[in-house]
């Protein structure tokens, strides 16, 4: 095992991260190096609370040089850890409180119109993400980290799942690829995650391998809450296999990649997105017929708010119920875009208020004019009068 | 001399001198308690037949202007900081200065920027004895480790020019860039090859100033019209190959933000403004040229075009979104004292309902009324908070200097000032027990906009009234600052010595806060 190791990073445009570099000595006690920006303020803090996770850890002669660049304790005690265990083989870890908001559970059918991806590393971009109100926050552990990063972006998600208050967004994790990604449960099923995002999905079986193992960490870790799971179909094959990924166990809504979905198919994405009809219809249809969500791919386009709006105005023609973002900026945009328009609330109106006008007479037909109406579409109206009721921004 | 001596207390707690480089001074009343009753400054009365018969008051060099001037030890120097970070003509007579052997000159600068660096070595060899101006950058700093002779005096923009025309300052030698003037000294900043904008700090200099120097690259036929100086007030001109860098004028902040978090603030600041009742057909705003508060303009800029309402005037810092505004038809007239940027000067030069300002007009405390009174609302940045309101734009948490005051002192008397400011910045939280350094007191402070909530203050029962039910996130700024707090930990205090190195004087000439020296 090496003898010296780093976790985190450091630099100009960094922010709210710190490197940590440790080398373990034969003698010599600890020594630690502390280079901050708000050595001023938070020195002393950030000293005594590394003194204690390394007590922790039984490191008791190496030299640590703390390199910040004002990130918080959460930040700190993951890369302290990350660097940690690159040197020795603890099992042990180190973890703060978990803060009382971010123990909350949410429902199946929790409205999941934005989810923010924030890139699992990189701590500056969570700090703040919540405050944008999308639906859900995902950290993500897949395309956003590097490969060689991969193993401390699972302990700082793990510590941004119990430290980051993330304003009531659902807290989302998208795990790597299985089979890497069973490996990301063990990080992130212990310490309240809402639920998981499943990538590159082709197949009910690897939801199945999912759920079994949350189950059994679930188990010996004696928890009681739901984590829901959200496949992303990014392929061909995936597309086919969609009705069976959306029945299987904890599948809350189903979302699209198309970035993959087009390379598979050989094709170029286009602004029109003819090459992608089919299989977006496809999720939509396998998704209703699932009962579940169907959520749209994220649109890249950072700058171009009109653009991104015609697209919604699209997707939500075309069944769905949700996109991802990339960008804070692009949440409004879609909460608005997936609002009911005027036509349908008042439509919705109408057959809600039959529908309780003929259950205050008793009667065990509802009719609207001519028309009879059956109860899931009472339903789906109360649904659509619920979506306008939170609006176009949360 | 002592730099400082006598400290009192003065009404607003804070300890300050009564004393200040060797002159009285007198501490801070309250808002609006101190109301002086003597009369202003009482300039030189020069005879124009002493005065070349051609108007021609060229001289070759501006040595030559500055021994004419009569330069001695002990003057007061004064220039002005239209080309801002580009400015050539401070350095150049601090210099000349120093050749000439001069010793303990007070600078007076409207403001300084990091470009004046090089003065330090004349702080440091006695040629400079203080400045009396913003402090930022590397004079900052060094004026915050208590390197400076003199005690820094920080005054805002309306307080300088009163200081002049009350005649608290006598300005010996005015040294004035214009980037066009004629041979008798008419100028202006529009013209010639480097121009930078409206001339609205030079006013109070020119007109009380025992000699003026207009310094400038572009010599033109006369007259040079519009004259902002008038060759009337004008000693000598001095011709020279480069005076300034425009392209300089323009900070990295002259953008709007692309931070998610700063345009969520500005998005809080606008419509806090429409659910105040604030935006309505005929308003008067100031927006200042930083990322957030452009950023506010654009969503005000959007919302006017929505509701299709039309402001009467908008004050600048002009900049290019202010001159669209205008052209899209958004306002009647800019009032401009100040341009961030050369894209500007066309709509300043040849559209009249783009008016040029001076300080007296829009800031000064002692003129009968002014522009920024009239305001129906400002946007300003801050670097610190408090629980009670009050404001600190000038120095860091640390007590280190980082910025002048500017117009932020002046534009308190608006009818409704926003300070917008993130709640923290790199763990540091930016609401505090109590400010660093005293700028604003509370009670003029209306609204504080955050990325994670608005606070009234509670002085403002109209405002908090006229936004109950806005749906905004309006919140009590204790509750704010406990949750800064639990995200990122109490910083532990700043440790500043006792020894004085500024004072910040109020509007109306008081002495509102002492700056101490950094220990480190």
């Amino acid at each position: 095992m090496a003898r010296i190791s780093s976790a985190g990073n450091y630099g100009k445009e960094i922010r709210s991260d710190c490197k940590v570099t440790i080398e373990l000595t034969k003698s010599g006690g600890l020594k630690i190096d502390l280079a901050s920006k708000v050595k001023e303020y938070f020195g002393d803090q950030i000293m005594s609370l590394a003194k204690k996770e390394l007590e922790f850890f039984d490191i008791k002669n190496a030299n640590i040089l703390i390199e910040d660049r004002g990130a918080l304790d959460y930040v700190i005690t993951a890369r302290i850890e990350s660097a940690i265990k690159q040197v020795s083989d603890t099992k042990k870890k180190y973890l703060l409180p978990i803060i009382p908001e971010n123990t909350n559970q949410t429902m199946k059918d929790y409205h999941r119109r934005s989810r923010l991806y924030l890139p699992g590393n990189t701590p500056k971009l969570a700090l703040n993400a919540g405050i944008h109100k999308p639906d859900g926050i995902i950290l993500d552990l897949e395309d956003s980290v590097a490969p060689a990063k991969k193993k401390e972006a699972a302990i700082l998600v793990r510590n941004a799942l119990r430290s980051v208050n993330f304003y009531g967004a659902e807290r989302m994790v998208r795990i790597n690829q299985l089979p890497m990604g069973l490996d990301d449960l063990d990080h992130i099923v212990p310490h309240n995650v809402n639920l998981i995002l499943v990538p590159k999905c082709e197949t009910a079986k690897q939801i199945e391998k999912v759920n079994s193992k949350i189950e059994k960490i679930k188990k010996e870790k004696k928890l009681k809450y739901n984590i829901w799971l959200m496949p992303i179909i990014e392929s061909a094959l995936g597309i086919i296999n969609s009705y069976q990924i959306a029945c299987s166990k904890n599948v809350v809504a189903l979302a699209i990649g198309l970035e993959d979905y087009t390379a598979d198919l050989g094709t170029q994405r286009t602004a029109e997105g003819k090459e992608t009809f089919f299989a977006r219809s496809q999720i939509v249809n396998s998704a209703h017929a699932a009962k579940i969500q169907p959520i749209d791919s994220v649109f890249s386009d950072v700058s171009n708010m009109e653009a991104l709006k015609q697209n919604v105005l699209i997707s939500k023609s075309l069944g769905f119920h949700g996109m991802g973002c990339i960008h804070p900026r692009q949440i409004p945009v879609i909460h608005t875009g997936y609002a009911p328009d005027q036509n349908e609330i008042e439509k919705a109106q109408k057959i809600v208020d039959a529908y309780e006008e003929a259950k205050k007479k008793g009667l065990g037909v509802v009719s609207l004019g001519s028309k009879m109406i059956d109860a899931p579409v009472v339903k789906k109206a109360q649904q659509t009068l619920d979506m306008a009721k939170i609006g176009g921004n949360k | 001399m002592k730099k400082a001596d006598k400290f009192v207390k003065n009404a607003a707690g804070r300890m300050v001198p009564t004393i200040v480089n060797g002159k009285k001074v007198i501490p801070f009343m309250g808002v609006n308690k101190y109301k002086p009753t003597h009369r202003g400054a009482a300039p030189r009365v020069p005879t124009c037949i002493d005065y070349p018969k051609n108007g021609n008051k060229i001289v070759k060099s501006l040595k030559e202007a500055l021994i004419k001037s009569g330069l001695k030890d002990g003057m007061t120097i004064s220039t002005h900081h239209h080309y801002r970070n580009g400015d050539y003509v401070a350095n150049m007579v601090f210099d000349i200065a120093a050749e000439l052997g001069m010793k303990n000159l007070r600078w007076f600068p409207s403001a300084a920027f990091p470009c004046h660096a090089p003065i330090i070595e004349h702080l440091k060899s006695g040629v400079v004895h203080h400045i009396e101006g913003s402090l930022n950058g590397p004079l900052g700093n060094f004026c915050s480790h208590g390197k400076m002779e003199g005690l820094g005096y920080l005054r805002s923009h309306g307080g300088r020019y009163r200081a002049v025309a009350d005649g608290e300052i006598h300005i010996d030698i005015a040294v004035m860039a214009a980037s066009a003037a004629d041979m008798m000294g008419n100028a202006n900043g529009v013209m010639g090859k480097h121009p930078f904008g409206p001339m609205a700090f030079p006013k109070a200099d020119v007109k009380n100033a025992e000699r003026t120097i207009v310094v400038t690259d572009s010599l033109i036929d006369f007259p040079c019209y519009p004259w902002e100086i008038m060759g009337n007030d004008v000693d000598f001109v001095v011709v020279l190959d480069e005076i300034g860098d425009p392209q300089k004028i323009v900070s990295g902040t002259t953008r709007i933000t692309k931070s998610p978090d700063r345009l969520l603030i500005a998005e809080h600041c606008a419509k806090f403004v429409e659910a105040a009742g604030i935006l309505k057909d005929g308003m008067n705003f100031q927006a200042g040229a930083g990322g957030t508060s452009l950023a506010f303009v654009s969503f005000i800029q959007q919302m006017m075009i929505e509701k299709d309402i039309k402001a009467r005037s908008i004050i600048g810092g002009s900049t290019k979104f202010l001159v669209d505004m205008m052209e899209q038809g958004l306002t009647d007239y800019i009032f401009d004292g100040q341009s961030f940027g050369m894209d500007t000067i066309p709509s300043l030069r040849d559209n009249p309902n783009h008016i040029p300002i001076g300080v007296f007009d829009s800031y000064d405390f002692h003129a009968k009324g002014n522009l920024t009174v009239m305001m129906d609302v400002i946007v300003l940045g801050s670097t610190e908070v408090d629980v009670n309101f009050n404001a600190n734009c000038v120095t860091h948490s640390d007590g280190r200097m980082l910025h002048g005051i500017g117009g932020f002192q002046n534009c308190m008397l608006a009818k409704c000032t926003i300070l917008a400011v993130p709640s923290f910045r790199d763990r540091i939280p930016v609401i505090k027990d109590e400010v660093t350094t005293l700028v604003a007191p509370g009670e003029l402070v209306d609204v504080i906009v955050t990325e994670r909530g608005i606070c009234i203050n509670p002085l403002r029962k109209d405002l908090i009234k006229a936004t109950k039910n806005s749906g905004l996130p309006i919140r009590d700024i204790k509750d704010l600052k406990k949750e800064v707090d639990q995200i990122c930990g109490i910083p532990a205090k700043s440790k500043l010595s006792d020894e004085a190195v500024a004072v910040v004087e109020w509007i109306d000439g008081t002495i509102l806060d002492t700056i101490r020296k950094v220990e480190k």
